[in-house]
């Protein structure tokens, strides 16, 4: 005899451990299994875009700070590469190569904490996440000699960065390069060949190439799937064409490739920053620039390789001292767009793990 | 580019092989107060190229384009938050309601002329 049962609708969200934020999941179970999942966003919406109608240009990178918290130097850096297309100033090289090392020096970070909270959701409490947490300490302090604060940065500014490296970083960076690596064996030794792991993510949630590319996906998701497309190889900005590195690929699209993408692409972000370090020259680290300042009218659009993904800002000039509109475009939302086909089909605490293994920001989807 | 030949042309760009524009990469509207502009970044990864199209849409009550969701699925949740923050209404789109702000929200804030509602109390001290 089958037994009937009715389809319950479950909250998971806003305020929930593993949500990442304030993201609420409105799913439909049957029993375990998931029938139908609706994301309802916008409890963190800030109005980011309106506000920087009426900053100055320069006011606005503080604004972009805020958007994904976790990786702060990446959005500073898409924001300021539109503000310079716009006005058409150049950084000299010496800015450009201290942005290429904090913004991979962030990606590292922001890697660390995407796998360590992936880990916890899939129920390895707290030892994965605190290893992550304490390497992302160290890198944090970088962050603080280079502009004093550690998450909301507002290093750079349109023509280079704030102010050149202390004397006291390139010491700090060094021993980073040097002993990341073996945190990196470390964890891996913890984890990669898990069996637990192992069989609670392959073959889950699978994204074909194919999906993803139609699906306006980006960033380590869409090269778990296999499809290679980096931002930083296709379109170069700052140096990315003077370092070579390569661009992990995924085979399946499971949540286990989505996870050790991740991992090879914080030894990739380290190979990059080790050769800025060697190739870098004393010089200017900021292009004379005013303040306050009028662009010519018109728009631009410099889409980046962000820890999650494509991120741009739209920006449309009228000629006056600020952006007429601001547009971002955040990969943490546009990255969830295929979440209920990853997650139909699938147990409850898949949908954990799944979305944990995409990697958003509750900061940068709301905005 | 008219709002009728949306359609054909995104599905020209997407199928075409000399253009191949298989990813979308942005959406965004902007309100110049005479017309919107609705924005479309494209991006071709096997090309490795990029592009960006325009429609035009006059008058400020209705301004309605089809939605390019059946060609590019990336457009979900991009144009659910114009539609929220700009009043653009997209036809043919699966789910079309407001996403970032709540449900019984009067406006769109991202248009030029909007006005925030007075505060429904005061402060000892005004403000």
């Amino acid at each position: 005899m089958t037994m009937h049962t009715q389809p319950v609708i479950v909250n998971i969200g806003p305020h929930h451990p593993s949500t990442h934020g304030v993201f609420r999941m409105r799913l439909t179970m049957d029993g375990e299994n998931i029938l139908d999942v609706e994301p309802v966003i916008g409890y963190l919406h800030r109005g980011s875009e309106k506000l920087a109608e009426e900053r100055q240009y320069t006011q606005v990178i503080t604004l972009t700070d805020r958007m994904d918290y976790v990786a702060s130097m990446t959005n500073n850096q898409a924001y300021v590469l539109s503000c310079e297309q716009l006005t058409g100033i150049t950084p000299p090289d010496r800015g450009m190569y201290l942005r290429v090392i904090a913004a991979e020096l962030q990606r590292v970070v922001s890697h660390l904490v995407a796998t360590g909270f992936f880990l916890q959701d899939l129920g390895a409490f707290a030892t994965p996440l605190m290893y992550a947490m304490r390497e992302r300490e160290r890198v944090l302090d970088l962050f603080e000699m280079l502009c004093g604060a550690r998450i909301t940065v507002s290093y750079m500014r349109i023509g280079g960065v704030f102010q050149d490296a202390p004397g006291e970083f390139w010491p700090a960076l060094r021993r980073i390069l040097d002993e990341f690596p073996s945190f990196i064996d470390e964890l891996e030794d913890l984890i990669s060949e898990n069996e637990i792991v192992l069989s609670r993510t392959r073959g889950v949630s699978v994204i074909s190439g194919a999906d993803a590319v139609n699906a306006s996906i980006t960033g380590p998701v869409l090269r778990a799937s296999g499809v290679s497309w980096d931002l930083r190889k296709a379109a170069p900005y700052d140096v990315y064409d003077r370092v070579s590195f390569d661009v992990p690929l995924g085979e399946h699209g499971d949540n286990y490739d989505r996870y050790i993408i991740r991992i090879r692409e914080i030894r990739e972000s380290l190979k990059i920053v080790e050769q800025c370090v060697a190739q870098i020259k004393p010089g200017l680290v900021r292009a004379t620039t005013a303040m306050l300042f009028r662009p010519p009218v018109g728009e631009s659009y410099v889409p980046i390789e962000a820890p999650k993904g494509e991120l741009g800002f739209y920006l449309v000039s009228d000629g006056s001292i600020a952006p007429y509109r601001m547009h971002a475009r955040a990969p943490s939302l546009i990255n969830l767009t295929l979440l209920k086909q990853m997650l139909v089909g699938w147990k409850l605490s898949d949908a954990i793990v799944s979305f944990g293994s995409i990697d958003v920001n509750m900061g940068e989807v709301d905005r | 580019m008219t709002p009728e030949a949306l359609l054909d042309v995104c599905l020209f760009l997407h199928d075409d092989r000399a253009h191949a524009y298989d990813m979308l990469s942005s959406v965004t509207a902007v309100d110049y107060v005479e017309f919107f502009d609705v924005v479309y970044h494209l991006t071709s990864i096997s090309r490795n190229a990029s592009t960006v199209l325009k429609v035009r849409l006059y008058g400020r009550d209705a301004p309605t384009v089809a939605s390019v969701t059946s060609v590019w699925a990336g457009a979900d949740l991009q144009e659910r938050e114009i539609y929220d923050l700009l009043g653009v209404t997209f036809t043919g789109h699966p789910n079309l309601k407001r996403m970032l702000t709540w449900e019984g929200f009067q406006g769109h804030p991202l248009r030029r002329d909007y006005l925030e509602p007075p505060l429904p109390y005061t402060w000892p001290h005004g403000g």
